[in-house]
């Protein structure tokens, strides 16, 4: 790792501050990503502003059919929530499928969604809930926040402060992972929202995080799992490496989607 | 530089260290608890698990600086004096170690798995959550039957006997 | 004392101070002024140095020094050596190619070591490495063993091995096999790749090295199996000092499983760097540096061929290998492909017609050396395929073929060097398919099938060769070493006991292990005895940990110095109470007169030895013996391991639900010890099979340098294991023991093959059969299924 400046934030307005003040400074959550690319000197911040110790960026609140997470929750806090389990079962589990009980204690949804690592698990939950996520500046649909791989529409000084998930009829999330990192090598989050079925996938995407509209359509009209396992995407859209082709992500879609769906329920 | 104050198996240290400082490094180097392991560089052999604040935690992924204040336990302070932890006894008791590398890692996650189950454990769960941490050495097998019997002993439950 | 000696399930008495953090690594050892080294690697595949300019570098804050190849040169550092010298079948020397610690002119695989920075913290060495600039002119490079001998394929060491044939060595005897295959009924065929392994001990390998000036002497703490041999290499060929200058210490190390075996690049430079700069040095690797400089393991292509007469009794094998050693020939890379492979091709069969080529090659890649079962996992595979594959061709159950073929009478000759140890090859897959529930598998096969899912079993009859010897024998083959172990017993004044062994435990257990053996000799409690190895200033010269040799070598010289301490004893306690030795026994601690009620406390002899006030006329005072045991040949662990596991075929996902392992290991010490390291090498056996691959792409760059390419099993990977042994003694030494180190990694792989080929219903899948490999193959069977 390079030399860095750590800089605990105390509040939003501090934290921008800092950001500011600094050469070139990176915002901090849980580090699950960041640090362990500052170990390895595929970055270098000059300062890192930790957000993780600002009261406003802390909890989780169920309400109303939505469900609202604090952007320095951690992976655990939202994995274990008896009052998210209770609604939206499928988030629980999704939150408690990223990385490993280590990695879930200190990593954040916040920091998950402002890196958009094609293959994180929190985009996919992001895109089929249509959930909003809420920053320092302002507000984003999921269409208008993911805007490619590991980028958003996040200013470099914008921070993230929460995310709101509509709690939907029905969902489930269904993940395949690499079995080498562990990563989603390619996953389906499945919802039926007020605004009708939505299917989303990560780690597969060449773009990332993506919707798949004519499984939303066949799911429609016959929300079951052989409404979406006879839908395939095409190759073309997918990432391939030597942990899986195109052409196997691409089948993965269909086969994880109707998983996902007969999970929902 | 930074003053990182911790509470480390109980006792307070304070020391200036640089920013870029791991906490394993400061568990390792500046503090001399030697328990704690590097296996790997990227954040999955689980073998520099800590806990922090009672959570387990990987300590090359954190910097000690951002944990200033934090209470951290290592495998170093598991036991209560000379009375192992019910999670060193089990290791021992089922050969769940044999080059001890991966060990205060292991030994440090199982302890919050147990205590995150507080419904109990199954084979399947134990070994869903060790997914973080790599053994090169044991297969899991004594492993996994280390943890089911101290999360028993852990739970008030009788344990099953040692083979 | 409860029963502690020779079959007792003894907790580990090296447990203590690993569960509790006080386990003592090369990377806990500090002295006063230590310095971090941290070394600059090649980034490129093949390239000639132009320039390095270390300037920058030199003036950051903490750096001490940086040293490069030609300061290795100048200083008269030797090259790095292969101690096993081969022969290829026109009787011309293997072509051994200078492989110096840092070169300062080519790079020749991804990884290699160029210039050592040496600074006050890791940190600022890191920071001063990263300004080290370093000017390569890159060179095409060869990294696809499929293509390595291709004419016209770039060439690694162009003047030593043109064309980048090491050796084109052969055993057994061609004519007579061609012979069988010219009469066969049958003749099977398969074609079949050993995939590249990198060992991954989770210990990353480290060195402190120290220089004392006022001393001359060097001090060289290390991640080693066999601190012994490491110094002579040391000295004797890499010229870092006379090897009374030179200690060597092998701490607790965190695994090891072959790749401690060698003398690397690394530890050699950080001694010379000690001496030059006048200062200690630690370097450690870090992971993905391990990737890249660890001795990799197999990495093999063959076609094999399989002879069967009308009754489906075998009659030949031919076998054509190809075997990768990668850049440089590493300590033993010559004999891993060689004689620990090709002699271990007749498996558990009667095969009166053996025949093996195989080509030794370069290429632009990590050197290749023994990784667990070290050329036996790749003869085992390769015959265990085959056999299955023959059983599925001719319509006949995988286990009557074996039955059929199966030796019965020992000792066995075979075609290829090897005589084997008696066993009961029936017995252990009768034994295999109980624990299996053979009988419920038809009910298991349609339960999956009903929940959509594809069920196989598959099946492994391994064998294969521990404690290489004799020494004589494997030096007409071309070892530059003797195989035999030391051991001293030292019987202290008060009855304790220290053993001091040449064997190293890098998990083996053998603190607890040899004090079973030790205690039981003279009925003391395993407390009272230590085991002490690991450093050369302490122990006699000992060779070390692999090949599963501490148990059938190490323990075995550990019991002939027992021998001599019981004799002496003997003798010491008659003097004492006036009874004729041959009448003493030894028994709970104290030594008898049979027949009557005399004795006297273990502890009162060997004061008395200490004293030395009443001794037999001409016997020495003390109560120390040494002894070394060269075996009269190897010994042969066999077994059989079923494997059954399930397909999901929508994600090619493959589950292994039963695994069971049954092993004759002859005389066991300890079956919870013995246990673990069963469950460890099937657990790297599987890994083999499904999960761990080792890729170099085009341009030469190794792909899978990280845990988060490189899979290695974690435990929800794998299964519990029904692990069960049967005891039939070798005879070739003492305590009858064979060894069980190996036996997982070696028979693991081709069970699990067999069973995957069994469920997709496809002849072979390439290792390993990751999920994509096996859904690409159900797609290519039926589409249908992997849709869902």
């Amino acid at each position: 790792m390079y030399a860095t400046n750590y800089q605990r934030a105390t509040s939003l307005d501090d934290a921008v501050a800092k950001l500011n003040a600094a050469e070139d400074g990176k915002f901090l959550g849980g580090g699950q990503t960041l640090l362990a690319t500052m170990k390895q000197r595929l970055a270098a911040p000059s300062a890192v502003v930790d957000l993780t110790k600002i009261p406003e960026l802390k909890g989780i609140g169920v309400d109303g059919g939505t469900i609202t997470i604090g952007a320095a929750t951690t992976h655990a806090a939202v994995a274990g929530s008896k009052e998210i389990a209770a609604v939206l079962p499928a988030l629980t589990g999704l939150a408690g499928s990223i990385g490993d009980p280590a990695v879930r204690n200190m990593g954040t949804i916040g920091g998950s969604l402002a890196n958009n690592d094609p293959a994180a698990d929190y985009p996919a939950a992001v895109m089929a809930l249509n959930a909003t996520i809420h920053t320092s500046k302002g507000s984003y649909s999921p269409e208008e926040f993911f805007t490619g791989l590991f980028e958003t529409a996040l200013d470099e000084d914008e921070i993230i402060t929460k995310v709101v998930f509509p709690v939907p009829q029905k969902a489930g999330y269904e993940k395949f992972r690499n079995p080498a990192s562990r990563y989603a090598l390619c996953a389906v989050f499945a919802a039926l929202t007020s605004d009708g079925p939505r299917i989303a996938v990560t780690g597969s995407g060449n773009e990332g995080v993506f919707r798949v509209s004519e499984m939303e359509s066949a799911l429609g009209s016959n929300w079951s799992a052989d409404a979406v396992t006879g839908v395939t995407v095409s190759p073309d859209q997918m990432l391939s490496d030597m942990h899986g082709s195109a052409e196997y992500r691409a089948s993965l879609v269909s086969v994880l989607a109707g998983r996902a769906v007969k999970k929902a329920g | 530089m930074s003053e990182v104050t911790l509470t480390v198996n109980g006792r307070e240290v304070k020391r200036d260290v640089e920013d870029r400082t791991l906490l394993v490094t400061f568990l390792r180097e500046h503090l001399g608890l030697t328990g704690t392991h590097v296996g790997c560089d990227t954040s999955q052999c689980g073998a520099c698990t800590v806990h922090i604040d009672g959570n387990a935690v990987k300590s090359c992924t954190v910097l000690a600086a951002q944990v200033d204040g934090s209470s951290v336990t290592t495998i170093e302070g598991l036991a209560d004096g000379d009375t192992l932890h019910p999670m060193q006894a089990a290791f021992r008791e089922h050969h769940g170690l044999q080059c001890g590398f991966c060990t205060p890692g292991m030994i440090m996650m199982a302890v919050e798995i147990v205590k995150r189950h507080p419904q109990g454990l199954d084979e399947k769960t134990i070994r869903k959550e060790l997914e973080g941490n790599i053994c090169r050495c044991t297969g899991y097998h004594n492993i996994v039957k280390a943890i089911d019997t101290a999360a028993k002993t852990m739970q008030g439950q009788p344990a099953m006997a040692a083979e | 004392m409860g029963n502690e000696g020779i079959g007792a399930r003894v907790l580990r008495k090296e447990d203590k101070r690993f569960i509790t953090g006080k386990g003592r690594y090369t990377d806990d050892i500090t002295e006063r002024g230590i310095t971090h080294g941290v070394f600059v690697r090649s980034p490129h595949a093949h390239a000639r140095i132009t320039s390095i300019d270390t300037a920058k570098a030199a003036s950051m804050p903490g750096v001490i020094g940086i040293v490069g190849g030609q300061e290795l040169i100048d200083g008269g550092v030797g090259n790095l050596i292969c101690g096993w010298m081969i022969h290829g079948k026109d009787g011309s020397p293997m072509k051994m190619a200078a492989y110096p610690a840092m070169d300062p002119a080519v790079v020749r695989h991804v990884g290699q070591p160029v210039v050592l920075v040496v600074a006050e913290t890791k940190a600022q060495a890191t920071d001063a490495a990263g300004e080290i600039e370093i000017v390569y002119e890159e060179l095409p490079s060869i990294t696809q063993l499929s293509k390595v001998l291709e004419p016209g394929a770039v060439e690694v060491h162009p003047e030593t091995a043109p064309g980048n044939l090491i050796c084109d060595w052969q055993l057994g005897d061609e004519a007579a096999t061609e012979a069988a295959f010219a009469s066969a009924a049958h003749v099977v065929e398969l074609e079949l790749e050993q995939n590249r392994l990198v060992p991954n001990a989770i210990e990353p390998r480290a060195a402190v090295a120290s220089y004392d000036t006022g001393e001359d002497h060097y001090t060289l703490n290390t991640t080693s199996q066999n601190p012994h041999v490491a110094r002579l290499v040391l000295s004797a060929f890499y010229n870092i000092a006379p090897e009374h200058k030179l200690r060597v210490i092998a701490p607790d190390v965190g695994g090891g499983f072959g790749s401690k075996i060698y003398i690397y690049p690394e530890e050699i430079v950080c001694l010379f760097a000690s001496k030059k700069l006048g200062v200690p040095i630690k370097w450690v690797a870090e992971r993905t540096e391990s990737f890249m400089s660890d001795a990799h393991g197999r990495d093999h292509i063959s076609k094999a061929r399989l002879a069967l007469d009308s009754d489906l009794k075998f009659t030949g094998l031919k076998v054509d290998t190809i075997a990768n050693l990668g850049a440089y020939m590493s300590l033993f890379s010559s004999c891993v492909p060689t004689y620990l492979y090709a002699t271990l091709l007749s498996g558990q069969y009667a095969l009166p017609n053996i025949y093996a080529n195989v080509k030794l090659v370069y290429s632009h890649t990590v050197p290749v050396d023994a990784y667990r079962g070290a050329g036996r996992p790749e003869a085992a595979f390769l015959i265990e395929r085959i056999v299955e594959v023959a059983a599925r061709k001719l319509g006949v159950s995988p286990v009557e073929l074996r039955k059929k073929n199966y030796v019965r009478d020992f000792p066995y000759q075979t075609p290829v060097l090897m005589n084997y140890d008696p066993s009961d090859f029936i017995t252990l897959m009768d034994k295999a398919l109980a624990h299996i529930d053979i009988d419920g598998y038809a009910a298991r096969k349609a339960d999956s099938e009903r929940r959509g899912k594809l069920r196989g079993i598959g099946y492994s009859s391994y064998i294969e060769a521990c404690g290489i010897a004799p020494s004589q024998a494997v030096g007409s083959l071309g070892a530059g070493v003797g195989l035999w172990e030391s051991a001293e017993v030292r019987v202290n004044p008060v009855g304790t006991i220290e053993v001091l062994t040449g064997s190293h435990s890098h998990g083996q257990s053998h603190e607890t292990t040899f004090a079973q053996v030790v205690a039981q000799r003279f009925g003391l409690p395993i407390e009272n005895v230590n085991i002490i190895h690991g450093d050369t200033d302490k122990v006699q010269f000992g060779m070390g940990t692999y090949g599963s040799r501490s148990g059938p070598v190490g323990l075995s010289a550990i019991s002939k110095a027992l021998d001599k301490v019981e004799a002496k004893a003997k003798k010491l306690a008659g003097h004492l109470m006036e009874a004729d030795e041959k009448d003493i026994v030894i028994e709970n601690g104290e030594l008898k007169v049979a027949g009557t009620d005399k004795k006297i406390a273990w502890h009162e002899m060997t004061l008395g030895a200490y004293t030395a006030h009443n001794m037999p006329e001409g016997v020495e005072p003390g109560l120390v013996e040494k002894a070394f045991f060269d075996p009269i040949n190897f010994s042969f662990p066999a077994g059989t391991f079923i494997c059954e596991l399930e397909v999901d075929p929508g994600t090619g996902v493959t589950e292994i639900v039963n695994f069971v392992a049954v092993d004759d290991f002859g005389t066991i010490i300890n079956p919870m010890v013995v246990e673990g390291q069963v469950h460890g090498g099937i657990a790297q056996g599987i890994g083999q099979a499904l999960l761990e691959g080792c890729y170099y792409d085009e341009n030469g760059q190794l792909v899978t340098a990280s845990f988060m390419d490189y899979c290695v099993p974690r435990a929800d990977d794998l299964p519990s294991f029904a692990v069960d042994h049967i005891e039939v003694p070798t005879p070739n030494n003492p305590l009858g023991m064979k060894g069980c180190g190996e036996a997982g990694a070696i028979g693991a792989p081709a069970a699990v093959i067999n069973a995957l080929t069994d469920a997709l219903g496809t002849e072979d899948i390439s290792m390993p059969a990751t999920p994509e490999k096996v859904w690409r193959a159900i797609q290519a069977t039926r589409p249908a299924m992997a849709a869902e």
